[in-house]
């Protein structure tokens, strides 16, 4: 069997590829989230002006930056999934969904946590958090709309039409909201300019996201394996997955 | 196709005048909802000068979503709908004429209205035309993305609800330019900008959402 981009596409050699992979998974998140917290309670320096509060960022904009690549990949998988008929790609699609809304979700709540001790209220209306506020609405609408189908494959096309018109429209609410309102402090990291962090600070922040990116895809393939049994277990190879395992279906 | 659009158009704006009644509902829920503000809120017409644009876009959104609803079900549930998806003319035909028979029907009445309700909350001569602008461009916007909540919601349980959650966050621009002109006019600014980028939304949803209106009826009707 030469392998190729379709090889793992297959429902049975995801399942066994997935299962392969998760644990690694688990195991890189926990090494990097470990180092990344060390780096960044114990060695980051004391900000200036925010003192020690400042060390949630840590959480705060790894969080933030996943939530927002995790609507992408999931409109990308369900998109794909839609466009070429691909069940796989669905189910990762509607897997991604409820990382994705959690990661939006501790993004506000960190942000919150944040926003108190430093401008001395819980939430302000400003871009940035209005605009991830919409984008949690954007998930929940995508997580309830799928739900409500029963019909899986009018579920996945349903939510992988919403999945995209939200994609769409994220940039244009971001930059409406941004006009709207903004007294957020500016983005602290960006492509264009140096870095205005020490760089034990912008290290620690890194790890953290990349053990964010090593949590999402174990728990991701953890949710896409449970949807692949549950859409497949009229199949045979689901049946003796189970027989191996002694249960009777 | 025109004659597609033409036909279920004046259909649907036949079908709503047989129903009169029912065709003023989203009026007045929309004339209800608002009245309740100062109620809530206290008479102060100070504040209510304040609240006024916002709490007017807001009943309208809603009343715009509560009656979307019912705009494919009827039409679904008696088979007429996938009949008019077999027609040799594009689907986007239907999407479009049911999208713009329904700001006819619920959206204009309620621009005719808000000059009335301007005036409940106080607001001046200028703020009130800003305001029956602001509508006059972003209620078609709200009919739009209605009907494409309205075509993925179709004949699901819970779907009034649903369609709720889905198209708000969409409908959130619309809202932030449509009251925010208003404010710029109370406070001596021009509106100008806000009305560009209304239009520019409104240009950009008639192109995009009868197509994913269209898909999404085939998806639901598959």
């Amino acid at each position: 069997m030469p392998l190729t981009f379709y090889t793992f596409s297959s429902p049975p050699r995801f399942y066994a590829l997935s299962g392969a992979l998760v644990p690694w998974f688990w195991a890189v998140a926990l090494a990097l989230a470990g180092v990344g917290l060390w780096m960044g309670f114990f060695v980051a320096p004391t900000d200036a002006t925010q003192g020690e509060v400042y060390r949630i960022i840590f959480i705060h904009v790894p969080a933030a930056w996943m939530s927002m690549l995790l609507y992408l990949v999931m409109a990308f998988w369900a998109a794909v999934g839609w466009a070429f008929n691909a069940r796989l790609a669905s189910m990762v699609a509607r897997a991604v969904a409820p990382t994705g809304a959690m990661f939006t979700f501790l993004a506000l709540w960190t942000g919150a946590l944040w926003g108190k001790p430093t401008w001395g209220t819980w939430w302000v209306w400003d871009a940035r958090l209005t605009s991830e506020l919409i984008l949690l609405f954007l998930y929940l609408g995508y997580i309830a709309l799928v739900e409500a189908i029963d019909d899986p494959r009018r579920a996945d096309q349903a939510g992988a039409l919403l999945a995209v018109v939200g994609a769409v429209n994220v940039p244009i609410i971001y930059f409406s909201v941004k006009w709207w309102n903004t007294l957020h402090q500016g983005a602290s990291v960006s492509i264009t300019s140096s870095p205005k962090m020490a760089s034990t600070m912008l290290t620690a922040m890194l790890l953290m996201s990349l053990a964010f990116w090593a949590y999402a895809f174990a728990v991701v393939l953890t949710r896409s394996r449970a949807i692949v049994l549950e859409r497949e277990q009229a199949s045979a190879w689901v049946g003796e997955l189970a027989a191996a395992d002694g249960v009777t279906q | 196709m025109t004659s597609l659009f033409l036909a279920v158009f004046l259909r649907d704006l036949r079908l709503a005048a047989r129903r009169r009644i029912e065709s003023l509902l989203p009026l007045v829920f929309f004339i209800v909802a608002v009245s309740l503000f100062p109620l809530g809120v206290g008479p102060e017409p100070q504040t209510l000068r304040v609240i006024a644009p916002g709490v007017v876009w807001v009943c309208a959104l809603l009343a715009s979503m509560l009656s979307v609803h019912t705009l494919y079900a009827g039409d679904h549930a008696d088979g007429s709908l996938e009949q008019m998806l077999l027609a040799p003319q594009p689907a986007l035909a239907v999407a479009a004429a049911k999208a713009a028979a329904h700001w006819v029907v619920s959206g204009l009445p309620l621009i005719v209205a808000s000059p009335l309700i301007g005036l409940l909350f106080d607001m001046s001569g200028p703020g009130l035309l800003a305001l029956v602008t602001g509508l006059l461009l972003g209620t078609p916007i709200l009919s739009l993305l209605g009907g494409l909540g309205a075509a993925l919601t179709l004949g699901l349980r819970s779907g009034g609800m649903l369609l709720i959650l889905i198209v708000l966050p969409l409908a959130t621009p619309a809202l932030i330019f449509g009251a925010g002109a208003v404010g710029a006019v109370e406070s001596g600014l021009s509106a100008s900008g806000h009305f560009s980028l209304l239009g520019a939304l409104l240009i950009a949803t008639t192109l995009g959402a009868p197509l994913a209106t269209a898909a999404a009826l085939r998806i639901s009707t598959e």
